[in-house]
């Protein structure tokens, strides 16, 4: 994947020094390995910060919220351009604003499983050569396969080809389609109730209230959180179990419809909580209950913004 | 060990609407526990939390002066969750109160000086507790002139307005009450805003110190007729508000640069204001 | 002062005792991908083979979430609505395997909660009542800047007992009377002879060498601070930042709190929670009115507070001991070393 910086420099560079562009986003090398940190650049000789590798896990539809800028240049993957995708149907940002320069995804490697992989040993350099990864350390060094490191999201993608773009920087990759994506939601739904609390309870123990997750997320603009209202006050902001479950929970079924499990919320939590066991569930209902995948056409809106006559009301008694 | 954080239990004993809009209530307190009131000795300019149990607390300026014995009083402005629970209390109501804190106004650099007080809205609060201050007969000579000028947007958002007529009839202060518009025909006093009425009514800045509270809008204007006034920076005194929690320099969120509102404030010179990050 | 040293075995049987005269023996202990400090005496497997915990240890001292007091709501109550002290418990506790820079982080917040003018009770009684046994860092991180914010691998400052690892066990040192007192508390392990504290001291200085990551604060202490304030990098610094509270959380040297009441039934309480200035409430006034509504504004607070206002302050160096928490996880790599360097040199 790193045979995309070349192609991101270039057309960034393009892109700025013509005009057709006031800004780019995109990506710059971390200040430690397995690290990218988004990065925004308006100045044409600055070009040759961009950077793409697999460890690009921020979900830059993030930075594009209400901007004002006329024309903005953006790289997207998969996943992301999904995300721009909802946030233009949901008026975020409008589609003559952007310029998407599509970048088609071999997915991007779970930083957390390469430390296990070394054993917590500190890794110094990284780089990648085809579908291997190297890391090396004091006194070490390891060749691991891209595959086995795969974040669990990037493992199951079913949409690694922009589904919106002006340009695409690559030829297009081979959608997977024999990949189990619920695989884990069915195995917490055939928990009983007392195992799944415990599951659950188990799930936030950790969750230090950072809100790395909501703040990571481009479904969360909201410009007053609902934790963080005051009249009424809904959520209380100590660490109290309750609190914490009501946050994670209610802000999965915001995300309900509209999440692409880009999993920028997992990268960022800071105590390694597996956030996507919330927005999962929801997904997988939204799928099987409106045949809905969240941003893949601008054509229709989605299952929770419209009512269809055949639409799923089993529930009604 | 004193836990800075604990309140002093109090009772409301009096509750006075001031203002026609009843946005503005004045609020009597007496200390349930003996004791208390000594503890609590302050000075005109500094600011007390009020606290009200299961709601939360809130950095209000002392309206009274410490020159007025047995109780507390503070004008509170409805804003939030705290301020509005509190204004739908009743006399006799048990609360409690934090304080003094802050720093108060500069009051031994003003001794020999003419004051000029100049108040907008319901900032008038620890101006009041000034001008009560400097007023009492064992304060009085302390000062020379006293000159005050105090607008709201229309008569019936004055606070105080039966102790502003009472001031207006004394020899030994001189009142330049004013609003922003009236339609009032027996409205006695003057009419412009705040800035327009200092330049009208202040001639001299000479061994004059100024005390100016309002919104910032108002001291935005009335900073630069000051300023052609004569006024030096070090002798306009300002008081800032900014989001406050634990109201002692602790809790870390009312900075401007390295100086803490609550703290090393609210009370500051524009001097002073001019080094600082102006982020209030 | 004393130094003893224990084999790995003895060191176990050391901590064992600790729990009989410590209420809470706090230890690292080994959870899924990082390690937290838990208690001993609530069955904690101590694991000393970590380069430091995933959050720091200020939240041994200053809890995340605390009740400070409480009262009763019910209105017939003789003493309704009238707040009191919620039961705390101040016995002495021990925090062992604490490293060096979060140790060294307790009297730099200690300006903060224990002044001249204000003493926060709880820190100040919690700080008093913990015995700090440190572990020297013999490799340290990559990220770990220590010694060019005042400390070094297996600094003292903050401690009470200082362990060096060497073969086969630790040299203790005592660095205190509570370091004594813990010393002798907990017995056994033999008094260090020469070549025990020559072979402590080769681990101290080789650790010392192995720093490689530093960070540039010598010129900030002359700078202007309203020259830093209006810098232009500021914006360009704060345009990835999501404006969670990570860094504040992970940091052992940040302490802002918010205080919050809530309401069980008819039970009162005001709660105390940490908070960070890079959440947009942190400075939202009641009118709506926000000085640090743009998010770079607040990121910009976060790093003038640490490396400008703090010196200015109190004149005793930066707000960083330089664990490298906020290097490592801030979930888009805002580099602390990289502001710090722009606000020297500018």
């Amino acid at each position: 994947m790193v045979k995309y910086t070349e192609k991101i420099r270039e057309t960034a560079g393009r892109l700025l020094k013509s005009g057709d562009v006031e800004v780019f986003i995109g990506y710059r090398q971390g200040t430690v390995p397995l690290m990218n940190e988004p990065f925004q650049v308006t100045d044409a000789a600055r070009v040759d910060e961009l950077y793409w590798d697999s460890n690009c896990c921020l979900n830059l539809c993030n930075y594009l919220t209400k901007r004002q800028e006329k024309k903005i240049g953006i790289v997207a993957n998969g996943c992301n351009s999904r995300n721009i995708v909802t946030h233009i149907i949901e008026n975020q940002i409008k589609r003559e604003q952007l310029y998407i320069v599509g970048i088609p995804c071999e997915g991007m490697i779970d930083h957390r499983a390469v430390q296990r992989k070394v054993h917590g040993k500190d890794i110094l350099e990284y780089r990648e050569e085809g579908d291997e990864i190297i890391v090396s350390g004091a006194g070490f060094e390891e060749k691991i396969k891209k595959a086995d490191v795969l974040r669990t999201n990037c493992r199951i993608c079913r949409h690694r080809n922009p589904v919106i773009y002006d340009e695409l920087l690559g030829e297009k990759v081979e959608e997977q389609t024999d990949v189990d994506s619920y695989k884990d939601v069915r195995h917490i739904e055939e928990k009983t109730p007392e195992k799944k609390e415990a599951f659950f309870q188990q799930l936030i123990g950790d969750c230090i209230r950072c809100y790395a997750c909501r703040n990571s997320c481009p479904l969360c603009y909201c410009p007053v959180c609902f934790v963080d209202e005051s009249r009424p006050q809904w959520v209380g902001k100590s660490l109290d179990p309750t609190d914490t479950m009501t946050f994670h929970f209610l802000r999965a079924y915001h995300c309900a419809g509209r999440c692409t499990d880009c999993g920028a919320c997992e990268r960022v939590c800071p105590v390694g909580i597996p956030m996507r066991q919330f927005t999962k569930k929801l997904n997988k209902d939204v799928e099987e209950l409106f045949g809905w995948e969240a941003g893949l056409t601008l054509e229709s809106r989605p299952p929770l913004d419209v009512y269809r006559p055949d639409d799923y009301n089993d529930f009604i008694k | 060990m004193d836990n800075p954080y604990l309140p002093y239990p109090v009772r409301i004993e009096r509750i006075v609407t001031e203002t026609e809009d009843r946005n503005l209530k004045t609020f009597r307190f007496v200390f349930l526990n003996e004791g208390d009131e000594e503890k609590f000795a302050y000075t005109p300019g500094q600011f007390a939390e009020l606290s009200v149990a299961g709601k939360g607390e809130i950095p209000i300026g002392i309206a009274s002066s410490p020159t007025e014995k047995g109780f507390v009083s503070f004008t509170v402005n409805k804003v939030g969750v705290v301020t509005t629970h509190l204004h739908n209390m009743k006399e006799g109501d048990v609360m409690g109160i934090r304080g003094p804190l802050g720093n108060c106004y500069p009051w031994e650099r003003m001794e020999g000086s003419n004051i000029v007080i100049i108040g907008g809205g319901f900032a008038f609060t620890t101006l009041r507790s000034s001008i009560i201050y400097m007023l009492d007969p064992e304060n009085r000579d302390k000062f020379k002139d006293i000159s005050v000028v105090y607008g709201a947007r229309g008569p019936g958002l004055l606070l105080y307005r039966d102790e502003l007529a009472a001031w207006e009839k004394r020899d030994d202060i001189n009142m330049h009450i004013t609003v922003d518009r009236t339609e009032d025909p027996d409205w006695k006093y003057n009419v412009g805003f705040v800035p327009a009425v200092t330049e009208q009514k202040i001639t001299s800045a000479e061994n004059a110190i100024a005390i100016v509270c309002g919104p910032p809008i108002m001291i935005k204007f009335t900073q630069p007729v000051l300023e052609k006034l004569g006024f030096p920076p070090e002798n306009i005194i300002l008081s800032l508000e900014n989001r406050m929690k634990c109201g002692i320099g602790m809790c870390g969120r009312c900075n401007l640069g390295d100086q803490f509102v609550c703290k090393d404030g609210p009370v500051f010179t524009l001097a002073q204001l001019k080094t600082m990050p102006p982020e209030y | 002062m004393t130094d003893k040293v224990y084999s790995e075995e003895e060191w176990g049987k050391a901590l064992e005792a600790a729990k009989e005269h410590y209420t809470k023996v706090y230890v690292p202990q080994k959870e899924g991908d990082f390690h937290l400090f838990r208690d001993l005496k609530e069955g904690a497997k101590p694991d000393f083979k970590f380069q430091n915990t995933r959050l720091s240890a200020k939240g041994l001292v200053y809890p995340q979430s605390m009740r400070m007091f409480e009262c009763t709501m019910e209105p017939a109550a003789e003493d309704a609505y009238i707040l009191k002290e919620a039961d705390k418990d101040y016995g002495p506790r021990a925090v062992v395997g604490i490293r060096p820079c979060d140790a060294a982080a307790f009297p730099l917040i200690g300006r903060n909660f224990d002044n001249p003018e204000y003493r926060d009770p709880w820190w100040v009684r919690w700080y008093e009542a913990t015995t700090f046994v440190g572990l020297g860092c013999t490799d340290p991180c990559p990220t770990c800047f220590c010694t060019s914010v005042g400390g070094s691998p297996f600094g003292e400052k903050g401690l009470d007992v200082l362990l060096h690892v060497v073969d086969g066990g630790y040299v203790a040192r005592s660095l205190s009377d509570k370091g004594e007192t813990f010393l002798s508390n907990v017995g056994g392990g033999r008094e260090a002879g020469e070549d025990d504290l020559k072979a402590a001291e080769a681990v101290a200085k080789a650790a010392a060498g192995k720093v490689v990551s530093s960070i540039e604060t010598d010129n900030l202490a002359d700078k202007k601070e309203l020259e830093l304030f209006d810098a232009p990098f500021w914006e360009e610094i704060g345009f990835s930042c999501l404006n969670c509270g990570t860094c504040t959380y992970l940091c052992p040297t940040c302490w802002c709190f918010d205080i919050q009441d809530e309401v069980h039934g008819r039970a009162g309480e005001r709660i105390r929670n940490w908070d960070s200035c890079m959440f947009p409430l942190f400075t939202l006034h009641g009118s709506g009115h926000n000085p640090r509504d743009q998010k770079w504004q607040r990121v910009r607070q976060r790093f003038m507070h640490k490396l400008k206002y703090y010196v200015d302050k109190y004149g005793a160096g930066v707000q960083c001991t330089g664990c490298g928490r906020c290097v490592r996880y801030c979930p888009v790599n805002i580099d602390i070393r990289r502001v710090a360097k722009l606000m020297n040199e500018y």
